[in-house]
């Protein structure tokens, strides 16, 4: 049996070879996408266009526009007229217009509202964000404002926060651990998701099943190789993220290695499935085109929470293994070996791995149809 | 010329169209994903799990605590009656957030003085985290107002906020244009840019090449299937998110129809082009996602342009998504008219035009 696989792994790296993009699949693309995501995705908001308005001048009110002209939040603009600004939020050049009202500084004693703030709220994220900081910007100048006359302002409860894991909430210390699952999601179901459509198709499936060859074999035979390819592309994600991006890494590595390789078990075992039911590769890729990415961006918690859900897109999330190792990725470089993390979702992994490589046994019958 | 062009348009349709997995390919997925993804996709939190940690009797913090319960972005998963349960829970991700309140909250606040608690927040996933921590803030912002109201205190100085376009702050309404955007991509993408390296692959593109038809005509006939089957996916999409998601469309029908239109030109350019470079259907699969990746991530679907760095922002130049979203969103949201939308709409027919003009070169000139 050792022999007979060794040939059908040696046949199929024989076919890597010969089409490279099987060898750019696993190494080109980790490199290129976590270069160009490793360094443009980022949420931590910098040079918002901001516009500034100030009906009337006075003291207090360049008093507190100040407190925006050197945040590295904040591009200020500066409209002589609220009309001025709306156009110009109108046209896509700012995204929100702080006015400072005419009776700034009156309004200011008289615990009204002496500042506008008006959000384009089409990017509510941003939007919130920007509401956030002008927010605390305002209440720390009313503090300092109330400090200066020897007032002390109070605030009843203050809330105290501690982040853990990332406490300086670095956006690339999460997003990059995410996109190696995301990453490994693609590489494990395209090197697969061809290959046994391709034998269909070609009929050389037909040749294979003549040969002694069990189905078990035909399978590891198709797995072996891919499997091997895989763990290549993760080691260059790995070492991206540690030196090239600085994501700390705070659990061990093999044990990101092993359980990777459950991921990579899973990813591949839903190409071989993809591949053949598909039975073509143009369906084939079809699925593969629908069924990977997407799902792995939007349902794996990469970026949306999960638990804010509804309660059957929950469910849904649980059919994708990317879901699991994004937890297992996102513990394992920020928190640690956390085992009551870990060992669950390595458990659904393997599940995961077991259903996909069942059904595709199931479905790859020593049999013409 | 017609007659040509219409022929390989309907041997095309038959390709795709052919075997049932083919057809259930085209037709369900969009529908399930618009539904799905549209849950799915949002910034809004809800059911956070949060655990408490009270060391206070008093009412003021059973009061606080009613107020985190009451609010549908918390769920209370857990009181804690032990410190060390604090790091546990955490750490094993059986909640996002613990509220540790002191032995003297409530006294501190009766006597009229000022005080402090202190949420403990998991930062795994950072960008969640800030939002749990904006969502406490704002839910202890009321919690002062109220007591500066109920003691008579003096109320605070308040900012006086709007939020154009989307009053509320829905994120829904952010990603749902842009998920129509995603999948008009996707299903462009899965009609054109496996049809060229299919042929080519069994050899049938040979065939092609020596009839009459001149390239011009071929490229006719492979881009128009995409075309129609994209605007159809979108009309479907659209219709989803405008009746079932509720989301305000404010533009007009036939500025937004314009959009997908021009917006497919490119989307069908380039996924002819992936699929004449390609000699194999895992090269042009593999193309497929070279492009489409880089094209949904760096289109400022859920991370801005804006944030990335220089040398990323002018790259994202040359992406179509980027555009197409700006116009989806703008139609959508702003009613934002059509002679406002020129700035996104040249740029798509360039780079629409040059891949096309690419891929019918590339029919000829690339011969194995």
């Amino acid at each position: 049996m050792k022999m007979r696989l060794n040939g059908l792994i040696k046949k199929e790296f024989i076919q890597i070879i010969r089409d490279p993009s099987s060898i750019a699949i696993a190494f080109l693309m980790p490199l290129v996408l976590l270069f160009i995501f490793g360094y443009g995705v980022s949420l931590d908001s910098e040079h918002i266009p901001l516009g500034l308005v100030i009906e009337s001048p006075s003291a207090d009110a360049s008093n507190f526009a100040s407190s925006f002209h050197a945040s590295r939040y904040f591009e200020t603009h500066h409209f002589s007229t609220t009309r001025a600004a709306k156009q110009a939020m109108m046209e896509g050049q700012i995204s929100a217009i702080i006015v400072l009202k005419q009776d700034f500084s009156e309004e200011l004693r008289r615990s009204g509202a002496p500042v506008q703030l008006l959000l384009n709220g089409v990017d509510e994220n941003t939007a919130r964000i920007i509401s956030g900081y002008v927010d605390g910007a305002f209440q720390k100048w009313l503090e300092r404002d109330a400090d200066a006359r020897g007032m002390a302002l109070e605030t009843p409860v203050r809330i105290e926060q501690r982040i853990w894991y990332n406490s300086e909430l670095r956006s690339r210390n999460f997003l990059v651990p995410g996109l190696i699952a995301v990453i490994m999601t693609l590489i494990g179901a395209l090197l697969t998701a061809l290959v046994m459509a391709r034998e269909w198709e070609r009929g050389t499936m037909e040749a294979l099943l003549v040969t002694p060859l069990s189905m078990n074999e035909v399978i590891l035979g198709k797995l072996i190789p891919y499997f091997l390819l895989g763990m290549g592309g993760l080691a260059l994600s790995v070492a991206m993220a540690l030196w090239l991006f600085h994501v700390p890494l705070r659990g061990s590595l093999w044990l990101l290695f092993a359980t990777s390789a459950l991921f990579l078990i899973a990813a591949l075992g839903m190409g071989l499935l993809i591949s053949s039911v598909a039975k073509n590769q143009f369906v084939a890729g079809q699925i593969a085109i629908i069924g990977t990415f997407l799902p792995a961006f939007i349902l794996s918690g990469f970026i949306f929470d999960i638990n804010s859900m509804p309660g059957i897109v929950r469910l849904i999330t649980h059919l994708i293994a990317a879901r699991y190792y994004v937890s297992i990725l996102q513990t394992l470089f920020l928190a640690g070996n956390e085992w009551s993390v870990i060992l669950p979702n390595a458990g659904a992994l393997i599940l995961l791995a077991a259903i996909f490589l069942g059904l595709t046994w199931r479905k790859t019958k020593k049999r013409l149809e | 010329m017609w007659k040509r062009i219409y022929a390989l348009m309907i041997k095309e349709f038959l390709a795709l169209m052919k075997d049932k997995a083919g057809r259930l390919v085209l037709v369900g997925p969009p529908v399930i994903q618009i539904l799905v993804f549209g849950y799915a996709a949002t910034f809004d939190l809800k059911h956070v799990p949060y655990a408490v940690y009270s060391e206070d009797r008093g009412y003021l913090s059973r009061d606080l605590l009613a107020a985190f319960q009451g609010s549908s972005s918390f769920t209370l998963k857990a009181v804690l009656h032990d410190e060390r349960r604090v790091a546990e829970l955490v750490q094993s991700k059986k909640v996002l957030m613990v509220i540790r309140i002191g032995q003297n909250f409530s006294a501190d606040l009766a006597r009229g003085g000022t005080t402090a608690f202190q949420i403990i927040v998991d930062g795994r996933n950072s960008n969640t985290a800030m939002l749990v921590v904006n969502y406490a803030g704002t839910i202890v912002k009321a919690f002062n107002e109220n007591l500066a109201q109920s003691h008579g205190r003096a109320m605070p100085v308040r900012i006086d906020t709007r939020a154009w376009f989307n009053p509320n702050l829905e994120s829904r309404w952010f990603f749902i244009p842009g998920i129509v955007g995603l999948l008009t991509l996707l299903i462009t993408m899965l009609v054109t840019s496996l049809s060229v390296a299919r042929e080519r692959e069994q050899g049938t593109f040979d065939q092609l090449l020596v009839t009459p038809m001149s390239p011009l005509e071929i490229l006719i006939g492979k881009a128009l299937p995409g075309f129609l089957i994209g605007i159809f996916e979108a009309t479907v999409v659209v219709l989803a998110a405008v009746f079932w998601f509720k989301i305000p469309f404010l533009g007009s029908v036939l500025t937004l129809y314009l959009c997908i239109l021009i917006f497919l030109l490119p989307a069908v350019g380039m996924g002819l082009m992936i699929s004449s470079i390609a000699v194999t259907q895992q090269q042009g699969l593999l193309g497929a996602f070279f492009f489409m990746v880089p094209a949904i991530i760096l289109s400022g679907f859920a991370t801005p342009i804006r944030n990335m760095p220089e040398i990323v922002q002018d790259l994202t130049l040359i992406n179509p998504m980027r555009y197409f979203l700006v116009m989806l969103r703008g139609v959508f949201l702003e009613g934002t008219p059509l002679h406002l939308l020129l700035p996104e709409l040249w740029p798509l027919v360039a780079i629409g035009l040059v891949s096309l003009a690419i891929a019918g070169w590339l029919f000829r000139n690339r011969m194995y």
